[in-house]
Parts: structure tokens; C-alpha cells; sequence
């Protein structure tokens, strides 16, 4: 069985509203996973997270998620981060409810 | 209910004005998160999944119409809408911003509420009996002596930094409706020669390593609680390991060193420090307490509309049937509000919901309002005459669900939906179960049955003491829930069984149904409920229609 590539993104909430962000490329955070800089190499993953913790006046508790590379960009690799980037599946709360409104 | 003094006003208006002071400094950048984290967590305050979530004590689950209104105002204007009642007597708000927290405290503390160490290494909050003064079989009312250990513990500066968190709940009643045997303390409160004391229960609790407590203490004297309790807390706090996480909680510390060592350490230690402590003080202080839990003047009414409506009204009849319990007056009953409306979220109420409820307490019972661990609403003393108006009054919020005590009565922990903590979802599993029975129209066949499940094994879905206990957990990456039979949280207090192999999160409805189909066919009468069949019968014909069909499937 061949290992999967490598693929995270830096995530982590954010610190006024607690809502879940991603780091993209220009260094900033999204609320949208599929804006989010994918980081291939694990070295460099590292590198992103120690940054990405480095700046605690604007997110919570960042960690590197597993995601799958698509066509459509970044997926979730793991249900809890698919919950993170919904919202809960009692009410249509969360990022769920915010991407109807911008629809 | 308790009454706040000056002392008290001023300690909650100068412990929230730091708490604004801490949030404003590390939104600021003066203070790290690593600073922030316990400081937060001492005043209820979490990050979870998608936000913040505040956790509010409602000390022993009481509340008076004004706190409700209260609780009802901060979930419109600071959050969404609606509030989780858990299964330690607080409630949770699942979405405010770290900004608006201070004030959320604030518009707490107006009406005597607060979030203080309801998380945290600390003594949390107390826990007691929902039909406190009002149940027929009640010794005494626990609220008063659960309200004298909040004050003693509430910032008690020698244990605001335990090996771990710390649970106590105190019950009046022979019948423990309190859990107190899965509590790092339980007190039952006892006579000895016609003088009041407690049974003190300790090393209990559920989660990872689930145990029953054991007795320390058969019978310790009114006078003696707080040095008492203090002297096990101290044991405990110089015992209790802190080199792991998991083993911290006394419940190890009890099985480790065992429970007469245990004993030993704690009588030593109270025969120590009990001098220290002003006795006659804190017994003017708990008689000064007990005046303010006077039970209401219950006056003597005609059951006449009740029976009427009983005869006329079967909706009436299903919910008097299940939603009622003995009051200590007959002319009374102890009514519980269900929370758990099929297909709703098990804990959940709505402003509008909370706002009825507090107007209900008013209009039908003296203005009491408990919330049970079993995460519903009680209103404690309602004359029998006023229940038909009552039931009327709460169908128009859809609070009148005839299902206290069935199966879709589920205590269900926030799980992956909202906990960071969580490995799987619970409440999407409460709810089909929920649906699911109620479609089949078998819930009041079947019974008396409780049906606890936890998204993780922390357990605050109490699952190990559930009839049917369902665990969520990550297996390779997919949700898979784990079943327990005959577990039991009363005075009878039991462990569930496990049945084998988990399942997946579309399995686990259809594997419950084959637990309750193989109950109704093996049961000796329907007066026989699915935990006395399981006693009788064992886990084995459970654990056959569990599988065999499995094993048919995949054949």
C-alpha cells in the first residue's frame, strides 16, 4: 500500500469570535478551507505552524490538519475536520449558515 | 432559594471585573494563551469546536423565574437564541465572542448567577437531587448544605489548582437521584439516633477509568461537613497525582492507595484542622441558609380538574403518566418538563421555551425551577388541580413531550458536533433514536429505559451508567459507537456491560432496535422493565440479536 502524499493546512480559531480560520499563502487566515495554503512538505509544515503559533494577539490554538488535495481545492481528510468547516449537524449554525447567507 | 448577601454581590462584582481585566489583556497581547487558558476555564469559559462555549453553574439545579428570564435574555443578545442544559446541572452557550464575555458575566451576575469554576482543576459545581424538597421520600433538603460547600469552595485558595477536577453531589433522598456514587464525593444525607448527618462517598466517577465509590465515612455529623470535606480534599490535593493526566482524579488515587489508607490519611488529617474551623459559625450560617430554602405554603386544593382532564384527555393522561412524581403533599406533584422533544436536541432550550417556563413557575409553582442532570426541567411543587392548565400552558412551546423516564428521555453529551474533546457525534444519535421509536409507536411499550450516550470517553453522557450505554468513538478514521448493557446510576449504582464490537453511525439505530426487539420478546410481562429483564436474563440473548444478525448479513 503506498503512503499517502503529504497534505496540511494550518488551522486554528479565531481569538475574538472562536470561529475556525485556515492560514492561506499570503499569510493570512480564511474562513474557508478551499482559500487555504495546502503545505506538501513536512519540513515546511513545521516551519508554517511555529509562524502561524507566533502570532497569538489574532488566533487560538493552530495545528496542522490533514486534508485531501482535489480539484475543488483542500478536503477535510478526517470527519472532525469536516464538522470544523460545517458547523454542527443539530442546527444550521456556524459556517454552514454563514455560506447560505453569502449564497 | 439562596439569597445573595453583600459579601457575596461584592465577591462576584470584583471576581468579574478581574475577568474583564484578564480579557481585555489578552486580547490586548499582554497576556499569552497559555496564561489565559486557566484563567478562562476558572470562569467557565471554553474554546470548543466552532467557538467559544460559557458554561454557567446553576448551583444544585435550582433556579427562580428571574435567573430563567435572565439565562433567556443573555441567549438572545449574546448568543443564539437558544441554551444546553448538561448533566452537571449548568448551562451552555455554544456560540459567544471572547469580547462580549465580560458583559455576558456582568448580566449574570444581576440576577446572582455565575460561571465560576464550572471548568477547571477545581471544586466544580455542586449537584444535587432535582425533586429536592418536594419528593415523598426525601429525609431532608440537600440544597441547604450543597449551597454551604459552594460557598466554602468557591475560591478556596488551597484548591484552586488540584491534581484535577473535582465533583460533589449531595442527595436528601434514599433514592439517589443525584449520581453521588459516580461523584469524586457523594454525600447522602442520613439519621443516626435521630441526629442529621451525611454518608460520605468517595473515588467515584465515570470516564475513562469508570468505578463505583466506596463509603469513606458511614456517618459524619452535620457539624463536621466542612472541616471533613476539607481534610479530604487536602488528602487528595497532597495524594492525587499530577504526573498523569488520567490518573489524576481521586478515583485512582482511592485505587491505588486504597480506601483504608485512604481513611487513615483523611481522619488524620480532620482531627487536625477541625479544631481550626469556627463550628458554631458555620452552623449559624447553614441555619441562616435553611431559612431561605423554606419550603413554599402548600395549600390544600381539589384534585377535582385533575381528574377530569384525566379521564378526558388522553394526551392529558400519556404525559401525566410519565411526566409526574410523588410530591411529599398529595394534593401536589413534582412535574417534569421535557427537554427532549422527539427529534430535538437533548438539553436544549430556547429563549421563548425558557421564558414560558419561568412565567409557569410563577403562575403554578411558587416560583421554583430545577434543572435535572438527566437534562430536563422540573417545577417541584404544582398543585394537582393547576396540571391540565399547565400541560395546556406548555404545548404552545412544545415543552409537553410525554417521554420522561422512555426511551427517548436520552441523556446525550454535546459530542462531535460542538466538543473539541469529542471522537464522534451524539446528539444526531439521540435524535434518531428518539424519532425512530417514536415512529415504530413502541416507546410506552417498552417502558422505563434510560439511554445515556457519549460522544468520547470522558463519559459526560454518562453512558456507563446508562440501561443502554452508547460510547462514540474514532475507529481508523470513522465514527463507531460501542454499546453497554445494565448499567444503572441510582443508589443501586452498576457499570454497564460491554456487548462486543462497536458500530457504525448508520448501524448503531437499527442495533438498538435489535436490543429492545429481543427485550419485548424475552420479558416475563410488560410490568417487567428492559433493566430487571437484563438482570434475570444477562448480557447473552442481548449480545446473540446484537450480532447474529451481523454474522447472517455478512454471510
Amino acid at each position: 500500500m503506498s503512503r499517502k502524499p503529504y497534505a496540511t493546512v494550518v488551522t486554528a480559531n479565531d481569538l475574538i469570535e472562536g470561529d475556525v480560520v485556515y492560514l492561506t499563502a499570503a499569510q493570512t487566515w480564511t474562513r474557508h478551507l478551499e482559500q487555504a495554503h495546502v503545505l506538501t512538505d513536512q519540513t515546511e509544515a513545521e516551519v508554517a505552524l511555529a509562524a502561524a503559533d507566533a502570532r497569538p494577539a489574532e488566533v487560538v490554538g493552530c495545528y496542522l490538519a490533514p486534508v485531501r488535495q482535489t480539484p475543488n481545492g483542500p478536503q477535510p481528510a478526517h470527519f472532525r475536520e469536516e464538522f470544523r468547516r460545517r458547523g454542527p449537524s443539530n442546527y444550521a449554525h456556524g459556517k454552514q449558515a454563514t455560506s447560505m447567507n453569502a449564497a | 432559594m439562596y439569597v445573595y448577601d453583600t459579601f457575596d454581590h461584592d465577591f462576584l462584582t470584583e471576581r468579574n471585573r478581574q475577568f474583564r481585566d484578564q480579557v481585555a489583556r489578552r486580547i490586548d497581547g499582554s497576556l499569552t494563551e497559555d496564561e489565559f487558558k486557566p484563567l478562562r476555564l476558572m470562569n467557565g469559559l471554553y474554546l470548543q469546536l466552532h467557538a467559544y462555549m460559557l458554561r454557567v453553574a446553576i448551583p444544585y439545579g435550582s433556579l427562580n423565574p428571574h435567573q430563567m428570564r435572565k439565562l433567556a435574555e443573555i441567549a438572545d443578545r449574546f448568543d443564539k437564541g437558544y441554551g444546553h442544559f448538561t448533566t452537571r446541572q449548568n448551562i451552555q452557550y455554544n456560540w459567544p465572542r471572547l469580547s462580549d464575555v465580560p458583559d455576558m458575566l456582568d448580566e449574570l451576575a444581576k440576577a446572582g448567577l455565575h460561571a465560576i469554576q464550572t471548568s477547571g482543576n477545581t471544586i466544580r459545581n455542586v449537584t444535587s437531587d432535582h425533586f429536592a424538597g418536594a419528593a415523598a421520600d426525601e429525609i431532608a433538603d440537600p440544597r441547604p448544605a450543597a449551597e454551604l460547600i459552594r460557598q466554602w469552595s468557591t475560591d478556596h485558595p488551597e484548591f484552586q489548582f488540584l491534581p484535577r477536577k473535582f465533583k460533589v453531589a449531595v442527595t436528601g433522598s434514599e433514592t439517589d437521584r443525584a449520581v453521588t456514587k459516580a461523584h469524586d464525593i457523594g454525600l447522602r444525607m442520613v439519621r443516626q439516633n435521630g441526629q442529621p448527618g451525611f454518608e460520605v462517598i468517595v473515588g467515584g466517577g465515570l470516564g475513562r477509568t469508570p468505578m463505583i465509590g466506596k463509603v469513606l465515612r458511614d456517618f459524619l455529623p452535620v457539624p463536621d461537613l466542612l472541616p471533613y470535606l476539607e481534610a479530604v480534599v487536602g488528602t487528595y490535593n497532597l495524594l492525587g497525582r499530577r504526573d498523569n493526566k488520567y490518573k489524576a482524579r481521586i478515583k485512582i488515587t482511592v485505587h491505588e492507595n486504597g480506601i483504608d489508607t485512604v481513611r487513615d490519611l483523611v481522619e488524620a488529617r480532620f482531627e487536625e484542622i477541625a479544631p481550626q474551623f469556627d463550628t458554631a459559625a458555620t452552623l449559624a450560617q447553614l441555619k441562616r441558609i435553611e431559612t431561605m430554602f423554606k419550603a413554599p405554603d402548600l395549600r390544600p386544593a381539589s384534585d377535582l380538574a385533575y381528574q377530569a382532564a384525566y379521564g378526558a384527555d388522553p394526551l392529558f393522561r400519556a404525559w401525566a403518566d410519565t411526566n409526574l412524581h410523588a410530591h411529599r403533599d398529595e394534593n401536589h406533584a413534582i412535574v417534569t418538563i421535557s427537554l427532549k422533544a422527539h427529534g430535538e436536541t437533548p438539553g436544549d432550550a430556547t429563549s421563548d421555551q425558557m421564558r414560558l417556563i419561568a412565567d409557569l413557575a410563577e403562575a403554578y409553582g411558587h416560583g421554583e425551577i430545577r434543572i435535572s442532570h438527566e437534562q430536563n426541567v422540573i417545577l417541584p411543587h404544582v398543585a394537582r388541580a393547576d396540571l391540565p392548565a399547565l400541560h395546556k400552558a406548555l404545548r404552545v412551546q412544545g415543552l409537553a413531550t410525554a417521554n420522561v423516564g422512555l426511551i427517548s428521555d436520552i441523556i446525550a453529551c454535546p459530542g462531535m458536533d460542538y466538543c473539541a474533546l469529542a471522537t464522534a457525534r451524539s446528539i444526531p444519535v439521540a435524535q434518531e433514536i428518539a424519532t425512530h421509536f417514536d415512529a415504530l409507536k413502541l416507546e410506552h411499550d417498552i417502558g422505563p429505559l434510560k439511554i445515556k450516550i457519549s460522544g468520547c470517553i470522558n463519559a459526560c453522557g454518562h453512558h456507563h451508567v446508562g440501561h443502554i450505554g452508547i460510547l462514540g468513538l474514532d475507529r481508523a478514521g470513522v465514527e463507531n459507537y460501542q454499546i453497554t448493557l445494565g448499567g444503572d446510576g441510582t443508589e443501586d449504582a452498576f457499570l454497564g456491560e460491554r456487548t462486543g464490537p462497536g458500530f457504525a453511525y448508520d448501524q448503531i439505530v437499527p442495533a438498538i432496535e435489535r436490543i429492545i426487539r429481543a427485550y419485548l420478546a424475552l420479558r416475563d410481562s410488560p410490568a417487567e422493565t428492559f433493566l430487571q429483564a437484563y438482570r434475570r436474563v444477562g448480557l447473552p440473548p442481548f449480545k446473540a440479536a446484537l450480532y447474529e444478525k451481523e454474522q447472517v448479513d455478512a454471510a
